[in-house]
């Protein structure tokens, strides 16, 4: 339909934000550069000056501090969104987020909930060097206690958005910068921009999606990486006649380890893609997920395709080596598919 | 404002529970890790940081709280929970790892929630900060008439969360105070060795806010300063640094000996326990029968509860798996 209105992620989920704090006054955020900046990434552009100072908070470079009031906000009936521009920052606020955020409900066996969002960008592929590029899903991924969502595009963005606001647990909810499809960080990538409905839409945690249909091998990826499989997928059908099949989990915590082994029982190839770093990660947890499940469905041995293990380094040809590109999805596809 | 009769009669009671309490906990501890010390043996098992010496501290603060106050304890925080009025009962059962406990035995003795008390414990030094301040946001926000009490040790005024948390309660005028508890002694490390100043209180005026130093041990006292924080909290005059000199009787954890205390410090130590039923006493608000009758009724509660912690069943091993998302 040509009249769809299409949105970037950014954009579509501060529509779900702004929803939400319209509808709920509990609603608030906190954290820095959001008042007058409208958060580093665009997550709350205008928010300033549409919900004012009290509901859009402005603090001082504390992250264990804003991180813990928001945590004790959340505790007495509030639902903090907080925002934490870079992922990378997580190392100084770990433990409110950890130990804080993440343990009162479990520890209080049920009786303390933490209604709250963490929002975080993540990423690089920009040439920021090595504190302001990670990804660092499996840091938070591997802890219990926190929901995560990673959307790959606006439509998701939207959905998850909404149920991200709404959920009575502690979710963080992490947008890849590059896919986000802000002013400057260039042309957004054309497969992250979608048809966002008006109205809201709560989109379920833990339901992956097939972001395209294929049948001779399974690429799984998550946010920025999703659409270097869906490149890849192109290149691979065009020059290789051959049907890959792209799982977008959309939420890393929970994970729809089913969606992915059905797609892997079907094409019996698997290559998982990831722009943290390999070991101890995401990419391990969706080939451990298959192979518990169904030692056979695999019919040859995987590839992941994910930071080598290695600090991200600045310059750029070194940067876009290392990075989980279509190009190297392709290549992996192909050792896959030869072997 | 100086506590009345009534009062200061509460917290003497207060004070012998939770000095009940430990003692009976202490008992159990060590008789179940003799003749080997098995951190992990026994009935109550795992680390145990007894408030005995502190309990002062707890009184002269928590009775001026009504239910509309949130308080966030430290790893230290059984005299919190007794001045809270806490059911002893699941409190008990929780140190003991019961179904029957505060959070059905998956918190511990270090992590003690009761909502409907605002309470809530942690046991990452200095980071009961950050919740106290931020529901004392809450309050404010939500137009309540609550303030956020924290409570940890001298030593967490050095954690980087101390700074981040008074600059931000003082920057949004929270009402929220901040009450150390000085046994002098962060583990091992002692006050003058760890700390730049004498008093974590004069810290108050890096962050523009309110700071008070009681150096006695002193129920009455305690109060009193703490009363004055209060009234700032209350009158929207912000947050303030409460810092109480008290002592810290057993080691940082049952079973640790402190032979790094020199003996002339030990020596000093004020136990309130004493000290303040002697005061009370002299000042003719309790007769030597009356306190005898408030610690008979504090040992009688006290057995009671822990008779029960220990007569209820262990959760269900499917419990470990309940609650750890909200569904």
């Amino acid at each position: 339909m040509s009249n769809e209105r299409k949105l970037t992620v950014a954009r579509a989920g501060r529509e779900a934000l702004m929803w939400e704090m319209q509808q709920d006054e509990s609603i608030f955020m906190i954290g820095e550069d959001v008042l007058k900046f409208g958060g580093v990434f665009g997550t709350a552009d205008g928010f300033g000056e549409m919900f004012g100072a009290d509901r859009i908070i402005d603090t001082p470079i504390s992250e264990t501090g804003f991180m813990g009031l928001a945590t004790g906000a959340a505790m007495a009936g509030m639902r903090p969104v907080v925002e934490l521009a870079f992922i990378d920052f997580i190392g100084v606020c770990y433990n409110s987020i950890v130990n804080l955020a993440a343990k009162h409900y479990a520890m209080s066996n049920g009786q303390v909930k933490i209604p709250m969002v963490l929002m975080v960008g993540t990423g690089g592929g920009y040439n920021n060097g090595a504190q302001h590029s990670q990804a660092l899903h499996a840091c938070l991924a591997h802890m219990p206690g926190m929901i995560i969502v990673a959307p790959s595009n606006a439509y998701d963005a939207k959905g998850l958005m909404h149920s991200a606001v709404r959920s009575d647990n502690f979710v963080v909810y992490m947008g890849q910068k590059r896919t986000a499809g802000i002013g400057f960080l260039g042309t957004p990538i054309p497969t992250s921009i979608a048809a966002v409905p008006e109205e809201p839409y709560a989109i379920p945690f833990g339901v992956a999606k097939i972001a395209r249909e294929g049948k001779d091998i399974t690429l799984v990826g998550l946010s920025w990486t999703v659409h270097q499989c869906l490149q890849a997928a192109d290149i691979l059908e065009k020059e290789d006649g051959i049907s890959a099949e792209v799982i977008d989990p959309r939420t890393l915590v929970p994970l729809d380890r089913e969606a992915i082994l059905k797609s892997v029982q079907k094409t019996g190839k698997l290559v998982v893609a990831d722009e943290d770093y390999q070991s101890f990660s995401f990419t391990a947890e969706v080939i451990a997920s298959v192979v518990e499940r169904d030692p056979t469905a695999l019919k040859a041995a995987p590839i992941r395709v994910a930071n080598p293990d290695i600090n991200i380094p600045f310059s750029r040809p070194l940067e876009q080596a290392i990075l989980p590109t279509a190009a190297r999805i392709v290549a992996a596809a192909r050792t896959v598919l030869n072997s | 404002m100086q506590p009345s009769s009534e009062q200061r009669i509460k917290m003497y009671e207060m004070i012998v529970t939770s000095r009940e309490f430990d003692d009976q906990v202490m008992a159990i501890y060590y008789a179940d890790k003799t003749p080997v010390f098995d951190l992990g043996a026994g009935r109550i098992p795992g680390e145990i940081h007894s408030s005995h010496g502190h309990e002062a501290c707890g009184a002269g603060t928590i009775i001026q709280l009504t239910k509309d106050d949130a308080i966030t304890s430290s790893h230290r925080p059984h005299h919190h929970v007794v001045a809270r009025g806490i059911d002893l009962k699941p409190f008990a059962a929780e140190i003991f790892g019961k179904a029957t406990g505060m959070s059905g035995g998956k918190g511990g003795h270090m992590h003690l929630y009761s909502p409907e008390h605002n309470f809530s414990s942690s046991g990452i030094i200095a980071e009961g900060m950050g919740p106290a301040a931020g529901m004392a946001m809450a309050y404010k926000m939500q137009g309540k008439p609550g303030v956020g009490v924290s409570f940890m040790g001298e030593a967490a005024a050095n954690q980087g969360a101390f700074h981040e948390v008074m600059n931000l309660a003082s920057i949004y005028q929270l009402p929220y105070i901040c009450v150390i508890e000085d046994n002098n002694w962060g583990v091992s490390v002692d006050k003058s060795t760890s700390t730049a100043v004498a008093r974590n209180s004069d810290r108050a005026s890096a962050y523009a806010c309110h700071g008070e130093y009681v150096g006695t041990n002193d129920p009455d006292d305690i109060f009193v300063g703490m009363h004055r924080c209060l009234e700032r909290a209350r009158s929207g005059q912000g947050p303030s640094i409460l810092e109480l000199k008290t002592y810290r009787l057993q080691g940082h954890m049952l079973g640790d000996p402190m032979p790094y205390v020199p003996q002339e410090e030990k020596d000093a130590f004020i136990d309130c326990t004493v000290s303040y039923r002697a005061k009370l006493i002299a000042e003719g608000v309790l007769t030597e029968a009356q306190a005898d009758d408030i610690v008979a009724r504090a040992v009688a509660n006290v057995t009671e509860a822990i008779a029960f912690a220990e007569d209820s069943p262990y959760p269900d091993v499917s419990a470990a798996f309940e609650n750890q998302y909200v569904a």
